[in-house]
């Protein structure tokens, strides 16, 4: 196992503060970014795998993936606190939009700004998505499981639940036998 | 007042049970519930908060407590997010703990084995189909496809990309 770094209860709710008042256009890079390459608290394996989880279950990716590292690292207080240092920041400033909205409705230059915020957004999944990808274990049955829900998701705007409802269970069969027939 | 409460409560908790695979997979089914089935605004008053809660910072959940706000002020929009974000949060809590308990057993490991490729898989064709909305010429692709690059091949901090981005807005070149 990789050594790493453990937060502070402290450090947990300044972390993710800091991700919800700059994360414009979606936050899941910002969080790799934190976790993984600045702060060292998780490996790029145990973020895929916190990822995996938070993805399966229900709810917000972001806010379940504070919760779940949260609670590894100092359980209900860690959680707590990781949860609410990422939404008190946006919650705050989602306030104070709505309320401006209510007095300037379409402001050009704020709309030209938004044109350029949100491609460069995206470019920054695709970023996090492509090093996690580089990551993946080398084998064809992984790659085809990887390009078959991109298809599915990003080509074919499948529902999300019945896609899962058929991979999921695909993708650990398969992994289960081609873990029972290796070596251990 | 407080029913009113506990009817944004219990809408915004049952979505949240049901967004599998983050909250953007709820925002039609939202969107029904709210404008439909309980005729708290017009489609159009919908689609504009959703339009505000994207461009501000953090998880796309806000547009909940816009609703929120929309139908009882600051506690709406308080009671809105917290059920949103509530139920899948404890249900995440204790299964990222149950989780690291049993995860050296084999049927963890084929579990997390087979979810990685799926998990990037969903991260890509997520953001394959957000650059469709995003990206409305060839510039924004271009700078789209740059700032993945730079975000793939370096570690510079996300932010940069983003103002690089909001700058090259402004000046028009998007």
């Amino acid at each position: 196992m990789e050594t790493r770094n453990i937060p502070t209860r402290r450090e947990l709710f300044t972390g993710f503060f800091g991700i919800g008042i700059v994360g414009f256009g979606g936050v899941l890079p910002l969080v790799h970014h934190m976790l993984v390459l600045r702060k060292g608290w998780l490996t790029d394996a145990e973020f895929t795998e916190l990822l995996g989880l938070g993805q399966i279950l229900p709810g917000p990716n972001v806010v379940n993936l504070s919760v779940a590292v949260g609670g590894r690292f100092h359980g209900a207080s860690g959680a707590l606190l990781a949860f609410s240092g990422l939404l008190l920041a946006p919650f705050c400033i989602a306030m104070l939009l709505v309320s401006l909205y209510q007095q300037y409705r379409g402001l050009p230059a704020l709309q030209q700004v938004l044109a350029g915020l949100a491609p460069a957004a995206t470019g920054l999944i695709f970023g996090m998505g492509l090093r996690l990808a580089a990551k993946l274990e080398r084998s064809s049955w992984c790659i085809a499981l990887a390009v078959a829900t991109f298809v599915a998701i990003g080509l074919l705007h499948w529902p999300l639940l019945p896609l899962l409802l058929v991979m999921v269970p695909l993708a650990v069969t398969l992994a289960w036998h081609l873990q029972q027939k290796e070596p251990a | 007042m407080s029913a009113m409460l506990l009817a944004l409560f219990l809408v915004f908790g049952q979505l949240s049970l049901m967004a599998v695979g983050g909250a953007n997979a709820v925002v039609p089914e939202m969107l029904r519930m709210v404008v439909n089935e309980h005729g708290w605004m017009t489609a159009a008053e919908f689609t504009a908060l959703f339009a505000i809660a994207q461009s501000a910072p953090g998880p796309n959940v806000l547009v909940a407590s816009l609703v929120g706000w929309q139908m009882a002020s600051l506690p709406g929009a308080a009671i809105s997010l917290l059920g949103i974000c509530g139920p899948s949060s404890v249900l995440s809590f204790y299964v990222a703990r149950l989780w690291q308990r049993f995860r050296d057993y084999k049927l963890c490991h084929a579990i997390q084995r087979g979810f990685a490729p799926l998990s990037i898989g969903l991260v890509l064709g997520g953001a394959w189909l957000l650059a469709g909305i995003a990206n409305t010429g060839w510039s924004a692709w271009l700078l789209c496809a740059v700032s993945a690059l730079i975000a793939w091949r370096t570690s510079l901090h996300p932010l940069w990309l983003l103002g690089a981005g909001a700058v090259a807005g402004l000046l028009g070149w998007v």
